[in-house]
């Protein structure tokens, strides 16, 4: 309830200190959500197709994370070549590599956001679930051994469990950083129905209370998408939720 | 028995060591650290390979008994596994084995009621304490009714009282089961309470100084433990640890289990 109060307070705060001093950079709340109302259905279409090509992303980044994961804790060769490489592409600014995408995806196709929020999306999930699949206790491995288990038995009786909350928290962050990666990639470019697009052009046109909407509804999409991934979680791994809030 | 290290020093861990243990015995091994005690275990067990010598376990090398679930082991820490409930747990070598749905399920149930936790099959093992957790682990050792088990200081980590329970325990499983028991420990007292026989080791390089055989009466009990003899017996072991001992040397180990 507190978190609530805080919200309402701020909200309120917001309110009196902007209204009645006309257009500004910061719009009070009431401004931002009458914008946002009369602008329903353009931002409805734009959240819809923002999400779409983040969640895309994630999908395609975390499918590429597992597989890349898994081939490097089977083949020590693969881990030797894929993590540097890995780690050097997850080195390149985002910023630089958001209009080469473009171009080579199309900038109005939203594959393009898809393959940049893919490329934020996979470095966490791989080095999570590598993680996750390599680093088991000793001692399991050792009880394994006494049943005389073949690595078949041992990856989907040990490893693949003890590498699902790492999978997850990868994926929440991943979550995150997905519309991250499809609104960076909308800002240098793509159709006018995105909401990366909409947040430029409202700004660059002095509408800043549209913008505003186009923000705070681009956080709740993401916000929505984690909720989702947290209760997948929950049903996933019971037990691991059930460790933690048991303290 | 020489081991080879990645620094590529060699460390004679543990001097040849001749011991013979007939089916359904129980016997302990004590000593210092660094004697060699879990090294020998693990050899008996399979799970390192001696550099040289012969281990037999019921008439087989150690590797083919591994190879045919001779064994169960119980480690000092229960290596339980967070993701399974205790039911999961138990049945897990089980599943290994390829052993059916329904035979799992009465096998399981059998053994968590023989070691008194029928009642918390659903639950999760940070749910239970550390005694409860390595009854499980036993349960678990017992699954496949193994005919020797080896136990590597189970208890090391409970406190006393909870240990002398789950002494009692162990004699009683024992007893139930007819299993061979090769337990190592670092408590006199334990090892005296729980055996037919102490193996004394000492370390540097590891071997046996002595063996003690204990005459005490079965059933054991709390009146054992307050029985003049245990205390002549603790004392003896005590001595031994301490190098009084005579020495015990040849070349070949066997560890003979029950049959069936």
């Amino acid at each position: 309830m507190p978190p609530l109060f805080v919200f309402l307070a701020v909200i309120l705060v917001w309110e009196l200190a902007t209204s009645g001093t006309g257009r500004r950079v910061i719009p009070p709340p009431s401004a931002i959500m009458l914008a946002g109302l009369d602008n329903f259905e353009v931002l409805g279409r734009s959240t819809q197709a923002t999400f779409f090509e983040a969640i895309g992303g994630l999908f395609i980044g975390s499918l590429a994370g597992l597989l890349v994961a898994f081939a490097s804790a089977r083949w020590l060769i693969a881990r030797d070549v894929l993590l540097p490489i890995g780690i050097a592409a997850s080195a390149i600014p985002i910023i630089a590599v958001a209009p080469i995408l473009n171009n080579w995806f199309g900038v109005l196709n939203p594959l393009s956001k898809m393959m940049m929020a893919a490329l934020l999306v996979f470095f966490p999930v791989m080095i999570n679930v590598t993680r996750g699949l390599v680093d088991v206790q000793p001692a399991s491995l050792e009880l394994m051994r006494s049943y005389a288990a073949s690595e078949r038995v041992v990856l989907q009786k040990v490893r693949v469990p003890n590498m699902l909350p790492f999978f997850f928290t990868a994926l929440k962050v991943g979550t995150t950083l997905a519309f991250i990666g499809a609104l960076v990639g909308e800002y240098f470019g793509g159709t006018s129905q995105v909401l990366g697009r909409i947040v430029l052009q409202s700004m660059s046109s002095g509408r800043f209370d549209l913008a505003w909407a186009g923000i705070l509804i681009g956080s709740v999409a993401a916000i929505a998408a984690y909720l989702v991934v947290s209760l997948i979680e929950r049903v996933a791994i019971p037990w691991h939720h059930a460790l933690r809030s048991d303290g | 028995m020489v081991f080879g290290q990645a620094a590529s020093t060699q460390t004679r861990a543990l001097e040849p060591i001749s011991l013979t243990i007939p089916p359904g015995e129980f016997v302990s091994l004590i000593g210092p650290s660094g004697c060699g005690k879990s090294t020998l275990l693990r050899i008996v067990g399979d799970l390192i390979q001696p550099t040289a010598g012969v281990v037999e376990v019921n008439a087989k090398s150690a590797h083919e008994a591994r190879l045919d679930h001779d064994y169960g082991m119980v480690f000092q820490a229960p290596v339980l596994f967070d993701w399974r409930t205790v039911e999961a747990n138990v049945a897990l070598p089980l599943e290994v084995l390829g052993v059916s749905r329904s035979e799992r399920q009465a096998r399981v149930r059998a053994m968590l009621d023989l070691v008194d936790l029928g009642g918390f099959l659903q639950h999760y093992p940070h749910q239970l304490s550390g005694g409860m957790q390595q009854r499980v682990a036993i349960a678990r050792a017992l699954a496949l009714a193994p005919a020797l088990l080896l136990m590597d200081e189970p208890f090391g980590a409970l406190d006393e009282m909870t240990r002398e329970r789950l002494n009692a325990e162990v004699l009683r499983i024992w007893a139930q089961t007819a299993t061979t028991i090769v337990f190592v420990t670092h408590s006199i007292p334990e090892a005296v309470f729980l055996s037919s026989r102490v193996v004394v080791m000492s370390a540097r390089p590891g071997r046996v100084t002595n063996v003690v055989e204990i005459d005490l009466p079965q059933p054991r009990n709390e009146q054992t433990r307050e029985s003049d003899r245990y205390f002549e017996l603790v004392t003896e072991v005590r001595e031994s640890l301490r190098g009084r001992g005579g020495q015990v040397s040849s070349a070949r180990l066997r560890a003979d289990g029950a049959v069936g």
